[in-house]
C-alpha cells in the first residue's frame, strides 16, 4: 500500500521561465551542486509555485545548462524552471534574488516563449586574469593562436583524457580593463594581464583551465598565483568571415528569441 | 596596499579584525571543496569590528560539513550577535590540504564570516560534542599563533571549552583557559559581561584578573586555579583551589523556560553540502529515561519541554527563513514529549500539501512511535525507521536500564513493516558492563525474529533490517563512570562471533545488514573521556605526531595514539589500560568530581550497584522522584506539559502564501 507513491495534487506546468544568474566574488567557489541546493531552497523561500515531478521523492522542475566550473565566476549562467501559476518575471527576479545569498545573483528572468534553449549556448566569452609578465603572457597567446592543434590532458571521472584545446578557441585578446564589476571586483594587482577568450562549446568541453594548460604548454607560461576567471557571456555565436578576425566574432544574447516573441 | 595584501608578511602589519581573505583566496583554487571556507551562508551575520567591545570566535572543532549544522554553535552565534556590543563569528577545523598551505603561506586560522584572524578575538569558544575533536583544537590554536598552553598566553584570546565533553575538561586542562558546563545561552552572556567590564575598566589584573572574575562567578571552571595532587598508586588524592575566592566546585548552567529562548531564530543555510540537510527544532532538553550508559541523559537533566505552540512557530518561522524542505524535531528522545501526538498531527496537517517533510529521530521502541512516524510521513517520504534497544538480551537491558522487552520490539517492528516501512534500523552497543558473548549473540537472534515477524506482517520477503553496533565507552557523570571498559580485542572477538551468527544463517542472513566499527577508536575515546590532567601530554604528543580529525576513520590511527601514550605517560606510573579497562571503586577521587552536574554521587553509585544487580529504575516524569539530586542541587524542576492546547492555530497568513499571491497567479 505504502509501496506506491501517494496521491498528490500534481499541478501541471503552465509557464516556463528562464533565469540568468551570476556567481560572484567568494561564492564563485560554490560548485554546481551547491548552487542547485541554494536555488531550490531560495525558490521555496520566495514562495515560487514550482511544479514537481511525481514519484516517491518529488523534485522541482528545474533544468540547468552548462554550469561554470567550481572556482570560476560567471555573469551568465542559465536555468529554466516550470511553475504552476503564471508569474511576473520581474517580480520573480527580485524575490528570488533576495532569497539567494549575496554573490549568487539573479540578473534577469524572462518567460520562455521559444524552445531549444540549451542548443543556443554555442560558445562562451571568458575573462581570464593571469598574473605573469605581460610579455610572457602575450607571447604564449601568440604561440597558441598560431598552432593548429594543442593537445592537453585532463583528469575526468573516466580517467585521463587527451584532447585538442586549440580548435575550440575562436578568439583570444588582451584588454586593458576588467569587464567584471560588483562584489569581488577589487583592483587589479600589478603584473596581471586580462584576456578575453571566446571558446566554442564542443565535446569534450574546453574549459578555462584547459586554455591555461595550453598556454603553459606552448608558451612556458608560469602564473605567479592562481588565475581568476569569469564567464562574461554565453550564447549563440556570431561568426562572420574568417575565424580569428576579432571584430566579427561575438556572442549574442540567448534570450533574444524569447524577447522577439513577446 | 595592494602589494601588502599579496605579501604573506603582511600578517605582521594587519590591523586587528582585518580580513585575511585576500591571502586565503589565493589558496582556495588549490584545495578540495573550497566553498566550505568562504562563508556567505544565508542568515550569516557580519558586524564591523569596531562596533563591538567583546569579540567571540566560536569553533566547532570538526570539518565544516559536520560543524555548520551544529545547533549549539548556531544558537550561541545568534544569542551573542543579538547583543549590541558583542560580535561572534564561526570557525571550523581545516582539512590537512588547507592546513599545510596555510602554514606554507603564513595564513592564520580564520573565521568563515568576515575571515578575521582567530588570534584577534577576545574569546575563542570551542564546542566539544566529542573528545575526538581535541586534536583539531590544537591545530586551530597553532594555526592561529596562539600558544598551545594556557599559561603561556598573554594578549591572546581566552580559550573556553563547552559542550558535553567539557563535563570532564581535565585532559585538555593545560590547553584551555576556561570550561563551561551545561546550557550555553546564559553562560556566554555572563562571560561576555564579565569580559566587557574587564575591558572597559582597563583590563585590571591582566589576563589573570579576568580569569579570576570568571572563576568567582562559580560557574566558569578555570583549571589553572585548581591543583591536582596524586596518591603514590597514581590515583588522584585531591583537587583543591589554589586561590581564595575560587569555589571548590563549579556548577553547570541550566536554562529554564525554553519558550523564552526560541533559538536559532534564523538558522544558517550552508552552501556546501553538510551532514544534516535539514532544519532542526529542539522540542525539549534533558532526558530522565535513566539509561545508565547515556552521558547526555544524565548531564542535561531535568527535562524541559518547549510548548507545542512555540515549536510550531519555530518550525514555520525557520522554514520561511531557510527554505529547507525537511524539519527534524530534535531532542534526546523526541517521542517522549508529553504532547508529541498533538504536535505531530498538527504539523502533518499543516504541511501535508507542501513538499515539506518532517522527521523525528525515532529511537524509542514502541508502536506509538511508529504511529508518529506514519503521521509525519503522510505525504509520502518514508525513509527507514530507527529503534535503539541498545542491548541484545533482556538481562543486559536491565543492566543498562533500557526497559524494552523482546515482545515490545517485535510488536513495534511488526507495526512498522505492516505500515509499509521496508527497512528497520536497530542500534545496539557492545562492551557494556557485565556483558557476555551470550548477550551480544542475542542481537542475532533478535534480528532474525524481527525479519521473521516482518515478513509475516508485510507479506513480502524483501524487507530488511540493519543492525548498527557501537562500542560502549564509559563516560563521566554516569552510573557507569566507575566501570571497566572492555578491551578492544574482546570487543572485536565478540563482534566477530555475532557477525558469524548472522552470516551463517541461510534463512535470514541476507536480510540483515550489520554495521560496526572495531574496538580500537573506543579505547582512545575512553582515555580522553575519563582521563585526568596527565592525559594532556598524550593529546599533545599525538597531535605533534600528526593526529587530526580523530573522529574520521580514514584519519584516525590507533597505533599513533598508543605510541604517543606510551611516550607521554612513561614517568607517571599509569597507562592507557589504567584509564580505560580498570574498574574504579567508590572511594576513588574521579578527575571530574569537583565539577557539579547536579547528580548526587551517592545516587550515581547506588544506580551503578542497581545495574550490577540488574535492577531497573523508572522515569521520574511519571513516577515519584528518586533523588538523583539535580532539581534540588540546581534549583530547577521538570517542565513538561500538558499545556491544554491540542489544536494549534493555523497560521492566519502564511508568509509564503502571501508571497505567492503577490508574485504569481491572481
Amino acid at each position: 500500500m505504502a509501496n506506491k507513491p501517494p496521491e498528490r495534487d500534481l499541478a501541471p506546468v503552465i509557464q516556463k521561465l528562464r533565469l540568468r544568474y551570476a556567481k560572484r566574488g567568494r561564492l564563485r567557489f560554490s560548485s554546481h551542486r551547491d548552487f542547485q541546493r541554494a536555488l531550490e531552497r531560495a525558490l521555496r523561500r520566495a514562495g515560487v509555485p514550482m511544479a514537481y515531478s511525481a514519484g516517491f521523492s518529488p523534485h522541482p522542475k528545474i533544468s540547468y545548462s552548462n554550469s561554470a566550473p567550481t572556482g570560476v565566476a560567471s555573469e551568465a549562467e542559465y536555468v529554466e524552471i516550470g511553475v504552476t501559476e503564471l508569474c511576473d518575471p520581474q517580480k520573480l527576479q527580485a524575490e528570488l534574488d533576495a532569497a539567494l545569498p549575496p554573490g549568487l545573483d539573479v540578473v534577469e528572468v524572462i518567460e520562455a516563449t521559444s524552445s531549444d534553449f540549451s542548443s543556443r549556448l554555442e560558445a562562451s566569452l571568458w575573462e581570464m586574469e593571469i598574473c605573469a609578465p605581460a610579455q610572457e603572457v602575450m607571447s604564449a597567446v601568440g604561440a597558441l593562436m598560431e598552432s593548429t592543434e594543442v593537445l592537453v590532458e585532463r583528469k575526468t571521472k573516466s580517467g585521463l583524457r587527451v584532447f585538442d584545446a586549440r580548435s575550440a578557441i575562436l578568439l583570444m585578446e588582451s584588454v586593458t580593463e576588467s569587464a567584471v564589476t560588483g562584489p569581488g571586483g577589487d583592483q587589479m594587482p600589478p603584473e596581471c594581464v586580462i584576456l578575453h577568450v571566446v571558446v566554442r562549446h564542443i565535446t569534450p568541453s574546453v574549459r578555462p583551465d584547459d586554455v591555461l594548460t595550453a598556454l603553459k604548454q606552448v608558451g612556458n607560461l608560469v602564473p605567479l598565483k592562481p588565475i581568476r576567471v569569469t564567464r562574461l557571456a554565453q550564447g549563440p555565436l556570431n561568426e562572420v568571415g574568417d575565424v580569428g578576425i576579432e571584430a566579427e566574432i561575438s556572442i549574442r544574447d540567448p534570450f533574444d528569441p524569447d524577447r522577439v516573441l513577446v | 596596499m595592494t602589494s601588502q595584501i599579496l605579501d604573506s608578511s603582511a600578517s605582521t602589519t594587519r590591523e586587528r579584525g582585518q580580513s585575511v581573505f585576500p591571502e586565503l583566496e589565493a589558496l582556495l583554487p588549490l584545495i578540495a571543496k573550497p566553498i566550505q571556507y568562504v562563508g556567505g551562508e544565508l542568515n550569516a551575520v557580519t558586524k564591523p569590528w569596531s562596533d563591538a567591545t567583546v569579540h567571540w570566535a566560536l569553533m566547532y572543532p570538526d570539518a565544516y560539513e559536520v560543524g555548520a549544522p551544529n545547533q549549539g554553535v548556531q544558537i550561541l552565534y545568534e544569542v551573542l550577535n543579538e547583543q549590541a556590543d558583542v560580535l561572534a563569528e564561526r570557525t571550523y577545523a581545516v582539512w590537512p590540504d588547507l592546513e599545510s598551505l596555510m602554514r606554507e603561506h603564513e595564513v592564520p586560522a580564520f573565521t568563515v564570516d568576515a575571515h578575521r584572524s582567530v588570534a584577534d578575538f577576545d574569546l575563542l569558544g570551542l564546542s566539544f560534542s566529542t573528545e575526538l575533536g581535541y586534536t583539531n583544537m590544537l591545530t586551530a590554536l597553532s594555526l592561529a599563533n596562539i600558544p598551545l598552553h594556557a599559561i603561556d598566553r598573554e594578549d591572546h584570546p581566552i580559550v573556553v571549552a563547552g559542550g558535553h565533553a567539557a563535563f570532564n575538561p581535565e585532559p585538555i586542562a593545560q590547553f584551555i583557559d576556561a570550561a563551561v558546563l551545561g546550557d550555553g545561552e546564559e553562560a556566554v552572556l555572563l562571560i561576555s559581561n564579565i569580559v566587557k567590564s574587564w575591558i572597559n575598566a582597563g583590563r585590571p589584573g591582566g589576563r589573570e584578573g579576568v580569569l579570576l572574575e570568571l572563576a568567582k562567578s562559580g560557574c566558569v571552571y578555570i583549571p589553572r586555579f585548581y591543583d591536582v595532587e596524586y596518591l603514590p598508586d597514581g590515583r588522584i588524592k585531591r583537587v583543591v583551589p589554589n586561590r581564595p575566592d575560587v569555589p571548590s566546585r563549579v556548577t553547570k548552567f541550566t536554562l529554564m523556560d525554553l519558550d523564552a529562548w526560541p533559538y536559532p531564530k534564523a538558522p544558517l543555510v550552508p552552501l556546501a553540502e553538510t551532514v544534516h540537510e535539514r532544519m532542526s527544532v529542539e522540542i525539549f532538553r534533558g532526558c530522565t529515561r535513566g539509561c545508565r550508559f547515556c552521558q547526555a541523559g544524565m548531564i542535561t537533566r531535568p527535562v524541559r519541554e518547549r510548548s507545542i505552540t512555540s515549536i510550531a512557530a519555530m518550525v514555520e518561522n525557520g522554514l520561511e527563513k531557510t527554505g529547507f524542505e525537511e524539519v527534524g524535531l530534535l531532542s534526546l528522545s523526541s517521542a517522549d514529549h508529553s504532547e508529541i501526538g498533538d504536535l505531530a498531527r498538527n504539523l502533518a496537517d499543516r504541511y501535508e500539501k507542501t513538499q515539506t517533510s518532517l522527521s523525528l529521530p525515532s529511537t524509542r521502541v514502541d508502536a506509538f512511535n511508529v504511529d508518529l512516524a506514519n503521521e509525519l510521513s503522510r505525504n509520502g517520504r518514508r525513509s527507514g525507521l530507527t529503534f535503539a534497544p541498545e542491548g541484545g538480551s533482556e538481562r543486559i537491558r536491565r543492566v543498562i536500564n533500557k526497559l524494552v522487552s523482546e515482545e515490545d520490539l517485535i510488536r513495534t517492528v511488526t507495526t512498522a513493516y505492516g505500515a509499509g516501512w521496508r527497512n528497520v534500523k536497530l542500534y545496539f552497543m557492545c562492551g557494556l558492563p557485565t556483558e557476555t558473548d551470550e548477550d551480544v549473540l542475542q542481537i542475532a537472534a533478535m534480528a532474525k525474529e524481527v525479519i521473521r515477524a516482518g515478513r509475516e506482517a508485510s507479506g513480502r520477503r524483501d524487507i530488511k533490517c540493519t543492525v548498527s553496533i557501537g562500542g560502549f565507552v564509559p563516560k563521566p557523570h554516569t552510573p557507569f563512570q566507575w566501570a571497566a571498559q572492555l578491551d578492544h580485542e574482546s570487543t572485536d572477538a565478540r563482534l566477530q562471533k555475532l557477525k558469524d551468527a548472522i552470516r551463517n544463517d541461510k534463512e535470514f542472513g541476507k536480510a540483515i545488514g550489520l554495521r560496526y566499527h572495531d574496538g580500537k577508536p573506543g579505547i582512545i575515546e575512553g582515555i580522553l573521556s575519563r582521563g585526568d590532567r596527565r592525559v594532556g601530554d598524550v593529546i599533545e604528543t599525538a597531535w605533534k605526531n600528526g593526529a587530526r580529525f580523530d573522529g574520521w576513520s580514514e584519519h584516525f590511527s590507533f597505533d599513533r595514539w598508543i605510541e604517543s601514550a606510551h611516550f607521554a605517560l612513561e614517568e607517571t606510573g599509569v597507562d592507557v589500560d589504567w584509564f580505560t579497562t580498570r574498574e574504579r571503586d567508590y572511594t576513588e577521587v574521579l578527575p571530574w568530581d569537583h565539577l557539579d552536574s547536579g547528580l548526587d554521587s551517592e545516587w550515581l553509585w547506588e544506580d551503578w550497584q542497581d545495574a550490577l544487580s540488574e535492577v531497573a529504575v523508572d522515569d521520574c516524569r511519571w513516577t515519584p522522584c528518586f533523588d538523583c539530586g539535580v532539581c534540588d542541587q540546581m534549583n530547577t524542576e521538570i517542565q513538561v506539559g500538558p499545556t491544554g492546547v491540542t489544536d494549534l492555530p493555523m497560521p492566519s497568513a502564511r508568509v509564503s502564501a502571501v508571497l505567492i499571491q503577490g508574485l504569481c497567479g491572481n
